[in-house]
């Protein structure tokens, strides 16, 4: 149960990145898969080799991360490189990156060194408080994410991922929003990966292939639990306002609902690894995770319409679905 | 305040579908003038209105407004210049986000935008009171998705936030023209109401010959990527249908039906 909640809520932070790029920008990066390596790296290495302060390698980790966030904006900004291949590229490169930034290892151990977890362990901070720490300090990059998307350049930002002809028109630099996006998501990505690093005690080279996978699985479960009525209903009523707040409810209601997927999505794991699956049957599940959360509203709507076709309740929301989808 | 000079452009150039856009446009607008565009499919109007919005770098001649040079200026920084709504009411705003987010975004054309909250107390109260003038009872709504609106309140939508932040030139594009007529009406009128308000320098196009004769002071015709009638003041109000429907007939080598015209 800790160990679920635990590694749901640290792998949060890297989905919240990926939610970014995702669904705000509406950019499908798969530099994702390396930078949260690069992230990792640089942390161990700089705790190993250089002492650096534990807090500290995790705020270079998150620097690490955004310059390959630029790189991946730039390909695609300026070179005009599809957002795919712009991603992929970036994610190949740094696989060889992050081998030089460990000192040509595929792997650097950090026994011995001290970390953010022994910190935490030689202060007490075990089993549920440790639980506690971690969602508050994921609260936290939650809400400096809401904070940000809320702001001038945050709006710019959402509506650069949702119109890009019209945010053109009123006078914003679609091209630089794109790149601060990126940079801000392969940032908070690389924070994550550093966070897993500490925890599990070394930096691996091959620890965050097919991660994009569990992003998407995190944001799209999330997404699939959080976009109904209920939800909608409860954001209006004085509970929901004081929660979500009126200025940018979708994207405090998103954010919120990606960090329990991220939950969601470690129990899943966790139980299938319970029933008998091993560790490397992962990706599978991963994916069939992912589709079945593709798959819920689709069969949501459909169950619906068979049962009640002529509610008008559900034909609005049926429509309103639709014009989503 | 608004000078096309010697423009010309070509889409294609040495291929088997070059296509002559624009040729040779000579064009000044005064300040506050109210010119309407019309001409057949494939005219260059829209061509027109890409080149001063900065979509399309002419190959030949300059662009300036307000007595700057912004041929070369990028699309995205000439928007501090020049306001646009588009023919389709879906493009001129961000459906994802609220009305009042929609309303910050446009507020805020050619400045900064930095960290500081997009969405105040003060600025509801401003937005709501820009909205009143619609007369849609969108004031109610601002933190409403603006994807849930109708087609007609997101152009009127549209339409107040080109205008409000307060361009030098407004440019619109048959933004008309996707509207039932009820709608159409409306937009039509907030647009004449919106630009002698503000004395907004004002260039639209429209497929409507009896619209283009109706609103503005100028009237431009064009033709194969040329501007063949440019008409102003009473000359203009003089006109009828009927004057322009000949005009059109009698430019040679012309094959315009009249029902493409008057759709």
């Amino acid at each position: 149960m800790t160990v679920t909640l635990e590694l749901g809520l640290i792998y949060a932070i890297m989905a919240l990145g990926v939610y970014l790029t995702f669904r705000i920008l509406n950019f499908p990066d798969l530099t994702v898969d390396q930078s949260f390596t690069t992230g990792a790296a640089t942390a161990a290495i700089l705790i190993v080799n250089y002492e650096f302060d534990p807090v500290l390698a995790l705020g270079a980790a998150f620097i690490a991360g955004a310059l390959a966030g630029i790189v991946t904006g730039l390909l695609h900004a300026k070179g005009g490189i599809n957002p795919l291949l712009a991603g992929i590229l970036t994610m190949l490169a740094l696989y060889s990156i992050n081998l030089r930034i460990m000192g040509n290892r595929a792997n650097v151990p950090l026994l011995g060194h001290d970390t953010l977890y022994t910190w935490f362990g030689n202060n007490g901070i075990t089993g549920w408080t440790l639980i506690l720490v971690l969602a508050i300090i994921v609260l936290i990059v939650k809400l400096a994410l809401d904070w940000f998307l809320g702001t001038d350049m945050g709006l710019g930002l959402q509506a650069t991922g949702d119109n890009e002809e019209m945010v053109r028109s009123f006078g914003v630099s679609t091209d630089a929003m794109k790149i601060v996006g990126l940079a801000v998501s392969n940032g908070l990505v690389g924070l994550a990966g550093a966070f897993i690093a500490q925890k599990q005690g070394s930096s691996d080279i091959s620890m965050g292939i097919g991660l994009i996978l569990v992003g998407l699985a995190s944001v799209i479960l999330g997404q699939a639990l959080f976009k109904n009525r209920f939800v909608d209903r409860f954001a209006d009523s004085v509970v929901g306002r004081f929660i979500f707040g009126t200025r940018n409810r979708e994207v405090l209601i998103a954010t919120t609902a990606v960090i329990i997927g991220s939950i969601i999505y470690r129990a899943a794991v966790q139980g299938a690894l319970a029933v008998g699956f091993n560790p490397n049957d992962m990706r599978l599940i991963s994916a069939i995770i992912v589709v079945i959360a593709l798959l819920i509203p689709r069969w949501r709507i459909r169950t619906k319409s068979k049962t009640a076709p002529k509610s008008t309740v559900n034909q609005a929301f049926q429509e309103t679905t639709d014009a989503k989808a | 305040m608004l000078k096309l000079s010697n423009i010309n452009k070509t889409f294609f150039p040495n291929s088997i579908n070059e296509r002559v856009a624009l040729a040779d446009v000579n064009l000044e607008l005064a300040d506050g003038d109210f010119v309407t565009v019309i001409g057949s499919n494939g005219a260059g109007k829209s061509t027109v209105l890409n080149t001063i919005a900065g979509k399309v770098t002419p190959d030949t001649g300059t662009v300036s407004i307000a007595g700057k040079n912004v041929t070369r200026m990028k699309d995205y920084k000439r928007a501090k210049y020049v306001g646009r709504v588009f023919q389709d009411p879906m493009a001129g705003t961000s459906p994802d986000l609220t009305i009042e987010q929609n309303m910050a975004l446009a507020e805020r054309r050619g400045m900064r935008r930095g960290l500081a909250f997009g969405i105040t107390k003060s600025k509801r109260q401003r937005f709501a009171e820009e909205l009143e003038v619609l007369e849609l009872g969108l004031e109610k709504r601002l933190s409403a998705k603006v994807g849930l609106l109708s087609g007609g309140q997101r152009q009127a939508l549209s339409l107040l936030m080109a205008t409000f932040s307060k361009p030098k030139i407004l440019l619109l594009d048959e933004h008309t023209a996707a509207l039932d007529p009820e709608r159409a009406r409306l937009v039509t009128h907030l647009t004449e109401k919106v630009v002698a308000e503000q004395r907004l320098t004002t260039l639209m196009v429209t497929h409507n010959m009896a619209q283009a004769l109706e609103v503005g002071n100028r009237l431009i015709m064009m033709h194969e990527g040329r501007i063949i009638l440019d008409v102003a003041g009473e000359q203009k109000a003089a006109m009828t249908v009927d004057d322009l429907l000949a005009q059109f007939a009698s430019i040679k080598d012309a094959d315009i039906s009249d029902r493409t015209l008057l759709q």
